[in-house]
């Protein structure tokens, strides 16, 4: 630090606690309606402390929204997300830096291009493939005649078929297949030495060894990034789980009860339940952030840079 | 990224990249090759499949002025949201780098708009709005009807973009940050020997430094500005008032599953994907002849 005037000084704190002023007051609006009764929150202007019914907002909320399985289904997509980026992404990154093979720019560069399309600008193709994933196989044995070779040999008809309209799967796996994680990996694994490898190669360690015994290990503040940055995206999915459930009473997410939770044009406008609901469903991930912020933030800036 | 020191296997990393390659052709490769397909098809009213039609979905997209009126629409919430965002974001970070005391506090409390849903914040920004609620709306007591989401689209877009921009205020008060922490102390330092103001140092030094990271700022605001808004448009407005808060991807959502045009939200799509490849592609340009100072 250069200057120590107390007046700049005080211009420090003043920004930041302004700053800090325009960040948290949403979070404090939707905490102090929440716990607010139904007359409370409808008052001009309204008061902006906290009141005493929380806790019977919060059960109200749960209740309309069917928040219990909702969180459930959110927590396993969630998981599901998370655990399979991190699977897939270090293990394509494993081979496409250690590993010296014909294809091997070709297949970076067909991961990584897909970082380029957010799943929101390609919605409307995405769910289509949602409704047969083997399609694209399907399409394949077609062309190549092996369908109907088979048709000839043993008189079945090949059909390949996968719904995955209102299922797990459906919610995961279009989520799991974009680069965000591969590129972290590999940024990281390219700044391993060469010494490394050639220090486990001579101890007689096989690549999938060396792979668990010293990669798995080195790169573990790296896999709490990713996990912490995929826990929260995936969790805050709202277009593609939309899509992609119409039985939403078994396989809805939380996000996107939300707007079930909005009060009705012409209904009563208890905004302290909607509120209620809200902060329910926004705490996990804040959660997750708070408490990993420290690495979080160097994964954060290492992959996209 | 060579390496002198490798594996080499004719087998195992295909296995190992089989998993990444399946799910990256079926669910990004063959919908993106669908929907050129059917951006330039047209299906058949009574079945028999999709005819081709070259690019007269195009042209009755370029000649539909309502379309138009998205895309100016989107362009101005992008110009908008990024730049209060990162503002705000920049000016924070600003001082946070100075790294006062118990400023740490402070820091942790600026990253956390970056935990929230879109959805989430537009439930929340949407009671804070409510022209019957009594925070913003409270003003409506001293002047009868100066503001109302639900039927001005100005005021609806407006509450949209702030909401938008809060969103964004984390991810570019990390970048900032991690972008001004880099500068070497003995640059500012000097730039103080030789008489500099603080407000001097960021205009001539900091700002000039961290031009790569704004940029590339820039670039990811504007492109989840096209991305991203579909869960606040849904929850805030839907659209509305009278489609005067639609932007290009709530087009593409409302013509595609709502008014099963999958041809037209097909060429809407390669238009917004055309958009966000071309600016993927400067940042890229941009990112080759950077400036390095470490």
């Amino acid at each position: 630090m250069i200057e120590r005037s107390p007046v700049f000084d005080f211009l420090t704190y003043l920004a930041m606690a302004i700053g800090a002023f325009l960040v948290v007051i949403p979070f404090w609006i939707t905490l102090v309606a929440g716990s607010q009764s139904l007359q409370e929150v409808s008052q001009v202007p309204i008061s902006l402390m906290p009141s005493s019914h929380l806790w019977e907002n919060l059960s109200a909320a749960w209740a309309r929204a069917d928040l219990g399985p909702k969180m459930l289904n959110s927590l396993i997509v969630a998981v599901g997300v998370t655990v399979g980026k991190i699977t897939l992404a270090s293990l394509s990154a494993f081979a496409i830096v250690f590993f010296n093979f014909r294809g091997r720019m070709i297949s970076f560069w067909l991961i990584f291009i897909t970082l380029m399309l957010p799943l929101e600008v390609r919605i409307v193709p995405t769910y289509a493939i949602a409704a047969n994933a083997l399609l694209p196989f399907q399409v394949i044995l077609d062309t190549l005649g092996i369908s109907w070779l088979v048709n000839a040999v043993s008189g079945i008809q090949v059909t390949l078929n996968w719904n995955l309209l209102n299922s797990y799967t459906g919610l995961i796996l279009p989520l799991v297949a974009t680069a965000t994680g591969t590129f972290l990996y590999r940024q990281f694994f390219m700044t391993i030495p060469d010494e490394l490898v050639e220090a486990s190669k001579m101890d007689g360690a096989r690549p999938i060894e060396f792979f668990f015994d010293v990669l798995l290990p080195l790169s573990r503040t790296n896999m709490l990034a990713l996990a912490t940055i995929m826990f929260v995206s995936s969790w805050n999915q709202y277009l593609w789980p939309l899509l992609i459930t119409t039985d939403r009473a078994n396989f809805g997410t939380v996000v996107m009860q939300l707007k079930a939770l909005i009060p009705a044009q012409n209904g009563t406008p208890d905004w302290n339940v909607t509120m209620a609901g809200a902060l329910i469903i926004m705490l996990p991930p804040l959660l997750v952030v708070a408490f990993m912020q420290r690495w979080f933030v160097r994964g954060l800036i290492s992959r996209d840079k | 990224m060579e390496r002198r020191a490798y594996y080499k296997n004719p087998m195992l990393p295909w296995l190992l990249l089989a998993p990444q390659l399946l799910l990256v052709l079926v669910f990004f490769y063959w919908p993106t090759s669908q929907a050129l397909y059917w951006a330039f098809t047209l299906e058949q009213p009574w079945g028999g499949g999709n005819s081709w039609v070259w690019f007269d979905n195009f042209i009755s997209i370029f000649r539909d002025r309502e379309y138009w009126g998205t895309v100016l629409r989107s362009g101005l919430y992008a110009m908008v949201t990024t730049g209060l965002s990162m503002a705000i974001a920049l000016t924070l970070a600003a001082f946070v780098d100075r790294s006062l005391k118990g400023t740490k506090f402070f820091q942790s409390i600026f990253v956390w708009p970056y935990a929230i849903a879109a959805p989430a914040a537009g439930v929340a920004f949407r009671f804070i709005f409510a022209p019957e609620s009594g925070l913003i709306g409270s003003i409506n007591q001293v002047w009868p009807g100066i503001w109302d989401p639900a039927t001005n689209g100005w005021h609806a877009l407006a509450m949209v973009i702030v909401c938008h921009a809060w969103l964004g205020i984390g991810y570019n008060f990390i970048f900032f940050l991690a972008a001004l922490q880099m500068i070497p102390r003995s640059i500012s330092e000097a730039g103080a020997m030789d008489g500099a103001r603080p407000f001097r140092r960021m205009l001539d030094l900091q700002l000039p430094l961290i031009a790569p990271t704004a940029f590339f700022l820039l670039i990811m605001n504007i492109i989840s500005s096209f991305t991203d808004s579909f869960g606040l448009i849904d929850t805030m407005t839907e659209g509305g008032p009278i489609g005067q808060t639609e932007v290009m991807v709530y087009k593409i959502y409302f013509d595609g599953f709502k008014g099963l045009d999958y041809s037209g939200a097909a060429a809407q799509s390669i238009i917004l994907m055309l958009l966000v490849i071309g600016l993927t592609f400067v940042q890229f340009k941009w990112v080759e002849r950077r400036v390095h100072y470490n």
